[in-house]
């Protein structure tokens, strides 16, 4: 699996620091990490961890206090805001635990709103929607509020939203967090369905069994992280599986 | 993201909270309809005056001669020559009492006004039957008189009062003509009057002399001229003595009456613009709490790309979609306010488009300035932390 080109991200001594009543917590501690194109790759770790934190620098929606970060050949840990804010919609497609859509839109509306911001035209903006919508199998809700569908529903949604402007990585923050165990598989196999067809996917999790799905599996502990033991192995079978 | 898109999700926004978007604009609502209903009135109102002064004639000075005494009295055939040049049209010398006039049983009290033929043209007036005072009427001190439409039917009811004749103050006088319905102007009822020759009325009410003279200049141009001129004719005549005639201007008049009403408008005005403002104030107050409700909102839109550029315009465009509706509103709810005003409450307003244009775009902009901050506050959100918010 080592590619000869760039890998799609690329994290080198990256540290993450806050300061809490005059006592500085380091919640990333030099982390280097690198992530193909491709890859499915869980990264697993208690509450406290620092994995929030690694998902929210890996998101761009925080910077770094030190190190480098390039995603897809770019070096982003020092980029400005609005420029941050433009390679979150271009290179970065999020589905998070609570699914995060807007209530008052439909759901055709939610997936077309990263386009929005892109400025893609309105029906080149509806027509990659239906596009998204119909790979999650929603295209028969496109009009109903979030409201109006089931958790797995909206999850879907939320993972065709992130699909619409086709980004190169989809980061999942507990994808499965707030579903019941069926509907909570029906995702993660969609996930592995949407990685077969090439999309990389970075996901962030506490739970054991749904990080054992993915093909790469990073353990993260008070802000270190550590490439599981049978990493090998569960790419080898991931891969018997797939094929 | 462009502007169209951005007044689109501001109508969506507004459309989700129909009742809180509503009583947001109430305050631009009000502010706007009470700028144009009572900008309206304050015009309507100078209108009105200024209406009822041109009725009065135009192009008219009012000579008054105060001044009582054998030095200081004017007949009408000197008030006639110091009026006779070129630049004045009409010139009509007359005294004004007021007496009791009567016709068997019916009798009322009347304004008698002494005066010369030129008194017709001067207050515009026109003669519905008979005819007017004459020049010979003056020279033989004819009982004759002229009334109005009004004391015409006052004293004779719906017969024919031209032959008749009636008392004034105990005198008899014979109706050579009625005048035409006028109106009423400033001065009162112009129908209620009764028109004798002013050599007649000197004997009748036993006063010397003319008290006014009421000219009307050839063109409006020559006001101050003519003015100058008989000032000078005055006191010559009346060797210096200024204190006894004054020489008005109508234009003077109708200068004074612009200034109090333009005064009332503009007081008017600034009250319906305080409401403005403080309407603005609301529409800050509401999209401040909207922010924070929205916090959440405004966290899932960075995240998946929004700029700081996007969600300032979006927050901005939706406090001037906002006090813009608020401001067609109130310019609906204001010209129905002055139609009402004018039906019912029997007042003149003048509605005029620029007020309704400086309305509107007063809202618009107060929009602007108080959508700015909120604005402001949402678009600096931080993206983790908005999502954090519950």
């Amino acid at each position: 699996m080592e590619s000869l080109q760039e890998p799609l991200i690329r994290i080198e001594t990256l540290s993450k620091l806050y300061k809490m009543g005059g006592e500085t917590v380091h919640a990333l501690n030099d982390i280097s990490l690198c992530v193909d194109h491709g890859d499915f790759i869980a990264i697993i770790g208690p509450s406290g961890s620092g994995k929030s934190t690694l998902m929210n620098v890996i998101g761009c929606l925080d910077a770094p206090s030190s190190g480098k970060y390039w995603l897809d050949g770019e070096e982003v840990s020092r980029l400005r805001e609005s420029r941050l804010a433009e390679i979150r919609n271009r290179k970065i497609g999020f589905i998070f635990q609570g699914f995060n859509l807007l209530n008052k839109l439909s759901a055709l509306e939610n997936v077309e709103l990263p386009l929005i911001y892109r400025g893609v035209p309105a029906k080149q903006r509806k027509e990659q929607a239906i596009e998204a919508l119909a790979k999650v199998g929603l295209e028969e809700r496109l009009r109903h509020k979030p409201s109006e569908l089931s958790g797995g529903q909206q999850q879907r949604v939320a993972i065709a939203r992130a699909l619409a402007g086709n980004p190169p990585i989809l980061l999942a923050d507990e994808p499965t967090g707030a579903l019941d165990t069926r509907t909570g598989a029906e995702v993660m196999q969609l996930m592995k369905d949407l990685n077969g067809q090439g999309h990389t996917i970075v996901l962030i999790t506490h739970d054991i069994a749904i990080s054992q799905q993915a093909r790469r599996v990073v353990r993260i502990q008070d802000g270190q992280i550590s490439e599981e033991g049978g990493e090998r192995r569960e790419r080898q079978s991931s891969l018997q599986n797939g094929g | 993201m462009n502007v169209s898109q951005a007044f689109k999700m501001a109508a969506k926004s507004i459309l989700a909270n129909k009742m809180r978007s509503l009583l947001t604009m109430l305050g631009i609502i009000i502010g706007v309809a009470a700028v144009i209903a009572l900008v309206g009135v304050g015009q309507g109102t100078t209108k009105q005056v200024t209406d009822q002064v041109e009725s009065l004639g135009t192009n008219l000075l009012t000579v008054s001669i105060t001044g009582r005494g054998s030095k200081t009295t004017l007949d009408y055939k000197e008030a006639e020559d110091i009026t006779s040049t070129e630049d004045i049209e009409f010139a009509a010398p007359y005294n004004q009492q007021n007496a009791t006039v009567k016709n068997g049983s019916e009798s009322t009290s009347v304004s008698v006004v002494g005066s010369t033929a030129d008194y017709l043209d001067v207050k515009d007036y026109s003669v519905a039957e008979g005819r007017f005072v004459a020049q010979i009427d003056l020279d033989y001190y004819q009982k004759i008189a002229v009334l109005g439409s009004t004391t015409a039917t006052d004293l004779f009811g719906t017969e024919d009062a031209v032959g008749k004749t009636f008392l004034i103050n105990g005198v008899r006088y014979k109706v050579v003509g009625v005048l035409a319905t006028k109106g009423s102007s400033l001065t009162g009822s112009n129908d209620e009057i009764v028109i004798i020759p002013i050599t007649t009325s000197e004997r009748l009410f036993k006063s010397k002399g003319v008290k006014s003279i009421n000219v009307q200049v050839a063109d409006a141009d020559k006001m101050d001229t003519v003015m100058t001129e008989l000032e000078t004719a005055l006191s010559k005549k009346f060797r210096g003595d200024t204190n006894s005639y004054r020489v008005f201007n109508q234009q003077d008049l109708l200068d004074s009456f612009s200034s109090i009403s333009d005064t009332l408008s503009l007081a008017l005005g600034g009250v319906a613009a305080i409401s403005l403002l403080v309407g603005g104030i609301g529409i800050m107050n509401i999209m401040l709490v909207s922010v924070t409700e929205r916090t959440r909102e405004i966290g899932i839109r960075k995240a998946i790309g929004a700029k700081k550029k996007d969600i300032l315009t979006q927050f901005l465009i939706e406090a001037i979609a906002l006090s813009g509706l608020g401001g067609v509103l109130g310019v609906g709810i204001g010209l129905g306010t002055a139609q009402l005003l004018q039906k019912f409450a029997d007042m003149t307003v003048v509605v005029s488009i620029p007020i309704m244009g400086l309305a509107f775009g007063f809202s618009v902009f107060i929009g602007v300035v108080f959508g700015l901050f909120p604005a402001n506050k949402a678009s600096s959100l931080r993206p983790i932390e908005a999502l954090r918010f519950e």
